[in-house]
């Protein structure tokens, strides 16, 4: 192992923990760990609107970094989870939310590959059912003691 | 019938897909309003400091058709759809507000000497909080609200003469009447 080895490991493993590194500052953090900890696991639950595929506890984008000030605030305030999810719902529609709500509009994103795979196991148990059992082999008395002699004399 | 049958799972595959395709002609980064039709968020924001103009709040926007712009010195897009809101402020009949969102007094000031200030009014949404309120994720925005003080139209991104023309303009026409 050469040195220059050791800077790639090292550079490399500097790498991976910048990967799993939080959007969350340490001056943004409550100070009571378990309202810290329901901050955390909210901010989970929700999107962060400029990154869209991030939720606000992993981005560093502005606006996730005012949203988890936001959550923090109404969580010191007392407020519960679900009044919060409502009031940025309120705002930023459903998009905002990690885990789009089940309603009728979301029916068919929530249980559409359930059922398909229902009616997909479905068609194929019936397609097993129908299908004709192999055939008996059809063979005459002499054939078949030709076939076990030549079986038994393999062995 | 049993062909038909056999093709079916085909049949399904091919809706999918050109509903898939059709989906990944839109801009994801164009979110719905979740504010359109509702009444705008209440709010009162103070001057941006020597801009000349004065503060703006939910009461002074009320029973007149307006347009409010948020906009930001650091927003690229901004100084692109500048020009177009000093043209457009000109137009008769139409209000236009400014909210600087997220932007140092004195950066904005330095935009609004660069550009011009289309802007009847200006509130300085320092904390971004207003802006939370009005939903917004990404400047420049522009809403258009209703006599009634509801929003509405948001058009997110730079305004372009063809924005204008197409739905602004005809809009406020609307709301006008």
């Amino acid at each position: 192992m050469t040195l220059k080895h050791l800077i790639a490991g090292a550079v490399l493993a500097a790498g991976l923990g910048a990967g799993t590194a939080w959007g969350v500052l340490p001056d943004e953090m409550l100070k009571d760990p378990a309202l810290e900890g329901r901050a955390r696991a909210l901010s989970k639950e929700i999107r962060c609107q400029v990154c869209q595929n991030e939720n606000i506890d992993d981005s560093s984008a502005p606006l996730a970094a005012d949203l988890r000030k936001l959550v923090r605030e109404r969580i010191a305030a007392g407020d519960g989870d679900a009044q919060i999810l409502e009031f940025l719902r309120q705002r930023y529609g459903d998009n905002v939310l990690m885990r789009p709500p089940v309603e009728p509009q979301t029916w068919i994103l929530w249980f559409g590959p359930p059922a398909l795979l229902l009616v997909a196991a479905g068609g194929l148990a019936t397609m097993l059912r129908r299908r004709p059992a192999a055939p008996e082999p059809d063979l005459a008395p002499e054939d078949e003691k030709r076939a076990r002699d030549l079986l038994e004399r393999n062995t | 019938m049993r062909r038909i049958l056999y093709l079916l799972p085909l049949i399904a595959f091919i809706a999918v897909a050109a509903w898939f395709a059709a989906g990944l002609q839109r801009d994801p980064n164009r979110i719905p309003s979740a504010l359109i039709d509702r009444p705008m968020p209440e709010f009162a924001l103070p001057p941006v400091a020597d801009a000349g103009v004065p503060g703006l709040a939910a009461a002074d926007i009320r029973g007149q058709v307006s347009l409010i712009n948020v906009f930001a010195s650091w927003c690229v897009p901004c100084r692109a759809e500048a020009p177009i809101l000093m043209r457009l402020a000109h137009q008769p009949g139409v209000k236009l507000y400014g909210i600087a969102y997220k932007d140092k007094p004195a950066d904005n000031l330095k935009f609004l000497r660069e550009f011009g200030n289309p802007y009847a009014a200006i509130g300085d949404d320092a904390s971004g909080r207003t802006g939370i309120d009005w939903g917004v994720y990404g400047v420049p925005e522009t809403f258009v609200i209703d006599r009634d003080g509801r929003i509405r139209h948001k058009e997110v991104g730079a305004l372009t003469p063809k924005s204008l023309n197409e739905t602004i303009l005809p809009l406020i026409a609307q709301l006008s009447k």
